[in-house]
């Protein structure tokens, strides 16, 4: 028996939620008395992992497109070398891909969204976010082998001893129905929200998509990624991949900074689970301050300004 | 073409989550229930798509019989035709399992879904059924265009966004910008009461998962406020107190 984890490495980076599995993947090894491992499907060879918790990193040499049958084959061929009972993925886009493909091939239980190590190991019982942030549930998963999808900014790095000796794996495998990605756009030195740390986020308060330098100058500064309430997406002022909320991406980050936003429990429902949330909004009755640490009751055009110069000078 | 969307039914966006019977169960008293919103983007471009190269739409929910009207409901914005297996499904494990088997008898050239049902937020139907039906998943699509028998996708990843192509059949996730979601009209609703919906037993396998509690968060404790003229205060506070910046 051993703990498997899969190593996403993209753009030519080793992925801080993959560090976060595998520190959770040595962390459940040592609870269950087995060896944990890696596993990543690149062209780069995944070095750079020594004392993340992992004894080896098996490395499937692929062409960075990512294509989720080809990555769930690979994975899957290496959990049953490794006689793997749990596999551990993010649960960031690419992970949510894989996860599943890979829990038919391996007749695994799946739980995505797991945000804590198992409470108890007989039976496997591990929480996971429900109701899109607001709930958790208690998930006792039934099968011998399970994949879990682990929500980045779940667990506290630390170093845990493991030599990450790297291991070439060939297998063969071939593409379904012509898959083929034909073009992939990350924007480079951004922060992708569902795994920041640090989030700045923007709601109808700022009256219009020409305001947005305070949100990024602010969210610059402190180097945190930018956010917007949904009616600021459905308003078209910004892209709907930075909407947080139920119907948009919930987050779980250190930090969050809500300028603008009243707090509608739709809204809530996706941020809830910061460690961290700072309201700033002119309205003393916004009923987001209720779910706040820290508040500033005024107007964002006057105190984000002042905000950021502070910060400047602080940090 | 023929397109199956997966559909769920889910608590309304608005809902207060709250429990019974010691955390174990969901409380539903005075809880709206709706069609998932993003399986509604789903089966909106999956009307589309038919009403450009002719076929059939059929919906396809796995739950108990309380949640017809949301099925009805899809039939009235458009679908052709319902098909709903008949159990309370414990995981999304189960329910791709049911519907895996209803499509190995029933072929379809494309399956739509949402990218994630909005109550348990798995996000694994699509990648399940990819699996067990051995065909593409294509995941958290902004675009699904069909051209003959090859089909093209914009999906969102981690940072960015990536251009997709592959042949029919496949599967996709439907994300927010997909489309508009349509509304029902009257004529819709009326013809809704006439369609086919078609109540079948379950067949695939289960017992992969079971909940054995919730839990709601912690509430925070009172806000501490800052004076509007010391956002500097603030700044002090999140870097030496909770030590974040």
């Amino acid at each position: 028996m051993s703990v498997l984890v899969y190593i996403e490495i993209s753009n030519q980076e080793i992925k801080k939620a993959s560090l976060e599995a595998a520190i959770y993947g040595a962390k459940l090894a040592s609870q269950l008395g087995v060896e944990c491992n890696g596993v990543a499907v690149s062209s780069q060879v995944p070095d750079g992992l020594v004392n993340h918790g992992l004894s080896k990193v098996y490395h499937i040499n692929s062409a960075d497109e990512f294509d989720p049958a080809l990555h769930a084959t690979g994975i899957a061929h290496v959990a049953n070398e490794t006689s793997a009972s749990t596999v551990i993925i993010s649960n960031t886009y690419s992970g949510k891909s894989i996860a599943p493909r890979l829990a038919v091939k391996l007749n695994a239980s799946l739980c995505s969204g797991v945000i804590a190590l198992p409470s108890s190991l007989s039976p496997f019982t591990v929480k996971k976010g429900v109701y899109s942030g607001k709930a958790f549930a208690h998930v006792a998963l039934q099968k011998d082998k399970r994949v879990l999808a682990l929500t980045p900014n779940s667990i506290d790095m630390e170093e845990i001893e493991g030599g990450a000796s790297i291991e070439s794996v060939s297998i063969n495998a071939e593409g379904m129905n012509g898959y083929k990605v034909k073009d992939t756009q990350v924007q480079s030195g951004s922060i992708p929200l569902t795994e920041a740390e640090l989030v700045v986020s923007g709601g109808r308060g700022l009256k219009g998509p020409e305001n947005w330098n305070l949100i990024e100058e602010l969210a610059g500064t402190i180097k945190a990624a930018t956010a917007c309430s949904k009616p600021v997406s459905d308003m078209e002022w910004r892209p709907h991949s930075e909407h947080v909320g139920q119907t948009g991406i919930t987050i779980k980050p250190n930090l969050y900074i809500a300028i603008g936003i009243s707090g509608a429990i739709q809204h809530l429902a996706g941020v809830s689970s910061s460690k961290v949330i700072v309201v700033i909004n002119k309205d003393p009755e916004a009923p987001f301050f209720k779910a706040a640490d820290y508040g500033i009751v005024g107007d964002a055009f006057e105190v984000v300004p002042k905000l950021t110069a502070a910060a400047k000078a602080m940090l | 073409m023929n397109i199956l969307v997966c559909m769920s039914v889910v608590p309304d966006t608005t809902t207060k989550i709250t429990f019974k019977n010691e955390n174990q169960e969901f409380n539903e008293d005075g809880v709206q229930f709706i069609i998932n919103p993003y399986d509604e983007l789903a089966l909106t471009r999956a009307l589309e798509l038919t009403e450009a190269n002719g076929g059939e739409v059929t919906i396809i929910h796995v739950g108990p019989a309380k949640n017809e009207p949301s099925v009805r409901k899809a039939l009235a914005v458009g679908a052709h035709k319902a098909v709903r297996i008949d159990c309370e499904p414990a995981d999304a494990q189960e329910v791709a399992n049911h519907i895996a088997e209803y499509v190995k008898s029933n072929s379809f050239d494309a399956i739509l879904t949402g990218r994630e049902s909005i109550d348990y937020n798995s996000g694994q139907v699509a990648g399940l059924l990819g699996e067990l039906l051995s065909i593409p998943s294509v995941n958290v699509v902004t675009s699904v265009d069909v051209e003959g028998d090859t089909a093209n996708f914009t999906r969102d990843i981690d940072g960015g966004r990536e251009v997709v192509s592959c042949s029919l059949p496949f599967i996709a996730s439907a994300q927010k910008d997909l489309v508009e979601p349509r509304i029902p009209n009257m004529r819709g609703i009326m013809a809704a009461r006439t369609k086919p919906l078609e109540v079948i037993s379950p067949s695939g396998e289960a017992n992969y998962s079971a909940c054995s509690s919730y839990e709601l968060p912690e509430p925070k404790s009172s806000v501490k406020l800052i004076s509007a003229d010391e956002p500097e205060e603030l700044i002090r506070i999140l870097k030496e107190e909770a030590k974040i910046l």
